[in-house]
């Protein structure tokens, strides 16, 4: 086909593409955008209207600007008048200037409808293609409202051609996704399922994705589709691969159908019935013999479709984990890739292999890989394939393996990439203590992790040594021993908290040995002292004044270590507290008082292990780490009994592998040890509430958040750069709620901090029916467009609650108002007249166009608002200046309603893009 | 590897009804970049913010553009998989859920180039950036929602072709280019085939 013709031919566009790519710098291409927007907005504003082909150009054109980066602020209303052409390219052009350009919350979706609406009813298929895409694209939910009990009627409709069918299924798929609830279930779902036995294949393809995302919703409504997507693979399968004509690919018939089919049925268990589902099991094996035929093309693309169908099959099979045969064939499957020559497909089988390893019928199977697992490890060059092989040796561990693997991922973690060293840490923190045989062991391992691996190991696996080894008085003379030992040698910190920890409580029981005596351990600990962060170094004193219990011997060493100008006068409060504090401790209470306030630390509550609770934050929800406890409960159930078993031989009161019990709650009982590794519990993930944020933008007091539990009240004042808000809980219910704590967290950690945050702590208990305040200081930093989230957390009767809630804390907050004269401002507005100064932002009242209520807004919102100065009354402007601390930003703006229209057009002029924009979005919700 | 950031997936499920519904998305994305990281195409199956779109974006060409040629295509982002190979100048991506089928995807991209290749006639990085309209066009009719939607090269095809002839008159048949119009297209213009 020629290159050539092919384009619409639009001159203008292809000249200015040649004009931006001659381009020899940034500013000259910025230079000649600017002119290309300034002539297409002037042609837009001009008087003579424009035809339908310079329109079509001209939108293109802002496409193309708006695709290199820009942004772009109109436009939006030419595109939306390109939809009632009837010349085809122009409607084609404004829809995809509707597709790209415009959110789902744009205010001229009711116009965009409107255009659909025409063009779904125009019979035309080519028409109704076009508009059925735009949905798809935009997918916002007044188009889910205006279309949603449509579109069941096209896609099931007689008369409807295939390729509109196609899109329709798609369409839909896209509102259900968007807004479930608005897609309605009805007649229409039985006949979408016999979709599948459609003659057109791209109809069936199509209908499955629809079909599948339906069934997730309502699974009872769809069961039909499984014996119907079973006999659809099935004819797949066993067609000759030119059956198919167009749609087998690369000698292989139906890749992508393939797939859809094997995806749709794993939204069900296997199928009952006999027949059907031997049917299914023909289909799962001759895909796994395909998988041995010699390939029939030796393009990639070819063992690529083949290999996506053997992948989706072998999903499959370990989904209904029923099989053995089946299982055990994939598992021998996914063997020979491990070692195949596409890098593709080692990823892939290891990741798929680590499925496999929680189903006792492959596990064992798996294990027999090990050492391929630990050469790729080894041996492969891509990071990412490197960490699917460590993903796979933690989900193939059990006791029998567990020291070959911890060894090969603690000898890995010397060369690991710093981007996955973090996680192996923990996951060989975990590996070791779950698989324990020995404590010795345990602690050797761990340490030597610490050891190797310093600036990795976050602060939970550390803490995990200390409360295994305090619940544990068979490993603590060990413990004590081999960090003194460790400790002689160049130790990173964590090591050093850890060890000062471990000798404070049972350095006695090691004190016997000259070469370890009590002064020297104290000399150990104390040397490089000055070195340590301020965290080590509290922790040590602690550990000194826990000697002073434990060796009476050197009291006035300790003493005098505490008394000296850098302890007792040291800058940092926490220390200097500490200090004077033990040293007086020290000095008055007699022996019998040191002993019992410095007794050793009872035993930790049973509960979940740090360690694992941090992996999964670290992965995510959505992330797919093999549980190790989840995915063997009903597995290896035996090698769980069996390990009880030993470890009640061993008389102790507590099953070592209990301390990782993720299912068993935390304890409700609030102890203070437990607070010392409090916010480690966490879940990971919390939904943060952000219903009322917007109603604080002009405004400063009233109710943020309230459930049947709590209330949150807010009154806040600011002042230039700075601003405090009181924060108000109440308690709604009448029991009191318990380890109350809330705190203010950043959403966006990856930007240097744009705001300063201080918050007071609150009283963990607040009674029943009580208020308490929290104050909370606030300092702007530079402008800024994430708010801070308060995060609450506090008992209720038994169970935690986790509240996130956006703080109102915007820009405009820290507006500071500015009267002018008319004249000032317009010679203001003309100097803030780059492009990307203005921002722009024409939309739909959302409530009455009351001037003295729009009035009152600009006030709140923190300008000044400047009467006479528009020369038309009916606009609206205002003046200030947005104080931050880097710098200050003055701003202008101007409101133009449009009562006929109901609309707005609002204006920002700002010396700084990123305020500009902020302050037109926080604005514009407000009317 | 910073616990605490804001992952795609939260900042996706906030523009959702809390909790109802699962967010179940095949393709989230699919951009197009040349190796000078310029980007080409961009196709968002998400609602996202521009700003969150275009941070995705930068991060994402990196990440890619700093791969070694012979790495495995797919990649771990945020909490998503990326799927990306490069044809001559240009690199197409795609993010999809972690536990879609990569390979298909890989094969979703192939079967894309090949349909541009057709249309085109030995499609290179030039006739993207030209026509971009049309490469848009292309891909709707191939994917839609993120979904394949006809995988056969030819009815693909035939509805642009279809589209193309309902083309009102127009008064100049123009190349859209020539060869030598344009400084520096070496690579530009190297059909997308060639080195792959």
């Amino acid at each position: 086909m020629p290159a050539v013709s092919k384009g619409d031919g639009m001159r203008g566009l292809a000249v200015f593409i040649s004009d931006i790519r001659n381009c020899k710098s940034k500013e000259a291409e910025i230079k000649r955008i600017n002119k290309e927007l300034a002539n297409i907005r002037s042609k837009f504003k001009g008087d003579k209207a424009l035809d339908g082909y310079s329109k079509k150009k001209y939108v293109c054109k802002l496409l193309f600007i708006f695709l290199l980066g820009h942004d772009i602020d109109f436009g939006h209303m030419e595109a939306v008048n390109l939809l009632s052409s009837n010349k085809y390219t122009e409607k084609q052009i404004g829809y995809l200037f509707i597709s790209v350009l415009v959110n789902s919350n744009s205010d001229l979706i009711r116009l965009i409808n409107n255009g659909i609406k025409n063009d779904l009813a125009s019979r035309n298929p080519t028409f109704m293609n076009l508009a059925l895409h735009c949905i798809a694209n935009v997918g916002s939910r007044e188009m889910a409202e205006a279309f949603a009990s449509q579109i069941p009627s096209i896609l099931v409709a007689g008369d409807t051609m295939d390729s509109v069918k196609q899109s329709a299924a798609l369409c839909l798929l896209r509102l259900n996704r968007m807004c479930p609830d608005l897609v309605p279930m009805g007649e229409w779902t039985a006949r979408v399922v016999h979709l599948l036995n459609d003659q057109h294949l791209g109809v069936v393809t199509a209908a499955t994705s629809l079909i599948t995302n339906l069934a997730q919703k309502s699974p009872d409504d769809f069961k039909t589709a499984v014996a119907l997507s079973v006999a659809r693979l099935s004819r797949i399968v066993t067609s000759a691969a030119i059956d198919l004509q167009d749609y087998t690919y690369y000698f292989v018939a139906a890749p992508w159908l393939s797939v859809k089919l094997l995806r749709l049925l794993q939204c069900y268990p296997p199928p009952e019935d006999a027949a059907l589902r031997s049917r299914l099991t023909e289909c799962l094996e001759t895909i796994l013999n395909k998988a041995q035929e010699p390939p029939k093309s030796k393009k990639v693309q070819h063992s690529n479709a083949k290999n996506a169908i053997l992948f989706e099959a072998i999903s499959l099979i370990i989904l209904y984990d029923s099989e053995p045969t089946l299982l055990v064939r994939a598992c021998n499957q996914l063997g020979q890739f491990l070692q195949h020559r596409e890098t593709n497909l080692r990823y892939l089988a290891l990741e798929s292999m680590c499925t496999l390893a929680s189903s006792e019928f492959s596990h064992e199977a798996v294990k027999t890989h090990i050492d391929t697992v630990i050469n790729a490890l080894k041996t492969e060059r891509d990071v990412s394939v490197r960490q699917r092989a460590v993903d796979l040796l933690y989900a193939m561990c059990d006791r029998s393996n567990a020291k070959q693997i911890v060894a090969e991922m603690l000898s890995y973690l010397e060369t690991a990439d710093y981007s996955i060293r973090e996680e192996i840490v923990l996951k060989v923190a975990i590996l070791a203590e779950k698989y324990a045989v020995d404590y010795t062991w345990y602690v050797d391992t761990i340490l030597n992790l610490i050891r190797m691996a310093g600036d990795h190991v976050s602060e939970e696996v550390w803490y995990r040594v200390i409360q295994i080894v305090i619940n544990r008085d068979e490993v603590q003379g060990y413990a004590a021993k081999t960090v003194f030992e460790v400790g002689r040698k160049l130790i990173p910190y964590q090591l050093k908290a850890c060890g000062g920890y471990i000798l404070g409580e049972f350095g006695n029981l090691i004190a016997g040995d000259s070469r370890s005596s009590p002064l020297v351990q104290f000399n150990l600990l104390h040397s490089k002292f000055h070195l340590c962060s301020v965290p080590t170094r509290a922790l040590l004193l602690s550990a000194y004044i826990k000697f002073i219990n434990l060796f009476p011997e050197i009291k006035t060493t300790i003493q005098d270590v505490l008394r000296s100008d850098s302890q007792l006068r040291n800058a940092d409060v926490e220390l200097q507290q500490r200090a004077v504090e033990y040293l007086r401790l020290s000095s008055i209470a007699s022996t019998d008082i040191l002993a019992t306030v410095l007794e050793e630390m009872p035993p930790f509550p049973e509960r979940e292990s740090s360690i694992l609770a941090k992996l999964k934050k670290k992965k995510g929800p959505g992330g797919h780490l093999p549980d190790i406890d989840d995915a063997r409960r009903n597995v290896n159930g035996s090698t769980e009994s069996s390990e009880n078993a030993e470890a009640s031989k061993k008389g102790s009161a507590h099953p070592f592998t209990d301390l990782l019990n993720v299912s068993s709650p935390p304890p409700a009982t609030n102890s203070l040890l437990v607070d010392v590794f409090s916010d480690i519990s966490k879940p990971a993930a919390l939904e943060v509430c952000e219903e009322n944020f917007s109603r604080f933008v002009c405004k400063n007091n009233g109710v943020i958040y309230e459930d049947q539990l709590l209330q949150i009240g807010l009154k806040s004042e600011y002042r230039q750069n700075l601003g405090r808000i009181y924060v108000f809980y109440g308690n709604k219910t009448s029991t009191q709620f318990v380890c109350f704590s809330s705190s203010v967290t950043s959403q966006d950690t990856l930007t240097p901090p744009q705001l300063n945050v201080h918050s007071k702590t609150v009283d963990p208990v607040i009674e029943g029916g009580a208020q308490v305040q929290q104050i909370i200081n606030i300092e702007c930093l530079s402008d800024f467009t994430d708010a801070p989230v308060l995060d609450i957390s506090f008992r209720y009767g038994g169970t935690l609650q986790n509240i996130g809630v956006k703080l109102p804390v915007m820009l405009n907050k820290f507006f500071q108002p500015t009267e002018m004269t008319s004249q000032d401002f317009f010679q203001r507005w003309k100097q803030l007249g780059a492009p990307q100064q203005e921002v722009q932002k024409i939309f739909k009242a959302q409530h009455p166009m009351d001037t003295e209520v729009t009035k009152a807004k600009i006030i709140g919102f923190g300008a000044a608002l400047l009467e006479g100065v528009d020369p038309n009354p009916t606009n609206f402007v205002g003046a200030g200046v947005i104080h931050t601390k880097s710098t200050q930003v003055g701003c202008l703006l101007r409101l133009e309603p449009n009562p006929q229209a109901e609309m707005y057009r609002l204006t920002l002029r700002t010396s700084r893009e990123s305020v500009s924009q902020r302050l037109c979005d926080l604005l514009s919700e407000q009317f | 590897m910073q616990s605490g950031r804001v992952c795609l997936r939260e900042a996706l499920e906030a523009h959702f009804f809390r909790g109802e519904f699962s967010v179940f998305i095949k393709m989230q994305f699919m951009l197009l970049f040349s190796r000078q990281g310029k980007l080409r195409l961009q196709k968002w199956y998400v609602p996202l913010s521009d700003k969150e779109k275009k941070k995705i974006t930068r991060e994402l060409v990196q990440t890619v553009l700093a791969r070694k040629p012979k790495m495995c295509s797919f990649l771990e982002w945020r909490d998503l998989k990326i799927v990306y190979k490069r044809y001559a100048s240009l690199y197409f991506c795609c993010a999809i859920e972690d536990q879609d089928n990569e390979l298909i995807t890989l094969e979703i991209i192939h079967r894309y180039v090949e349909l541009l290749d057709k249309y085109f006639g030995s499609v290179c990085e030039l006739d993207i950036i030209f026509n971009f309209e049309k490469a848009y066009f292309i891909l709707d009719e191939f994917l839609l929602g993120g979904e394949a939607q006809e995988t056969s090269k030819k009815n693909v095809l035939k509805a642009i072709e279809q589209a193309d002839l309902l083309q009102e008159n127009i008064d100049f048949q123009m190349r859209l280019f020539s060869g030598v119009m344009v400084p520096n297209m070496v690579s530009e213009s190297s059909g997308l085939f060639q080195t792959s």
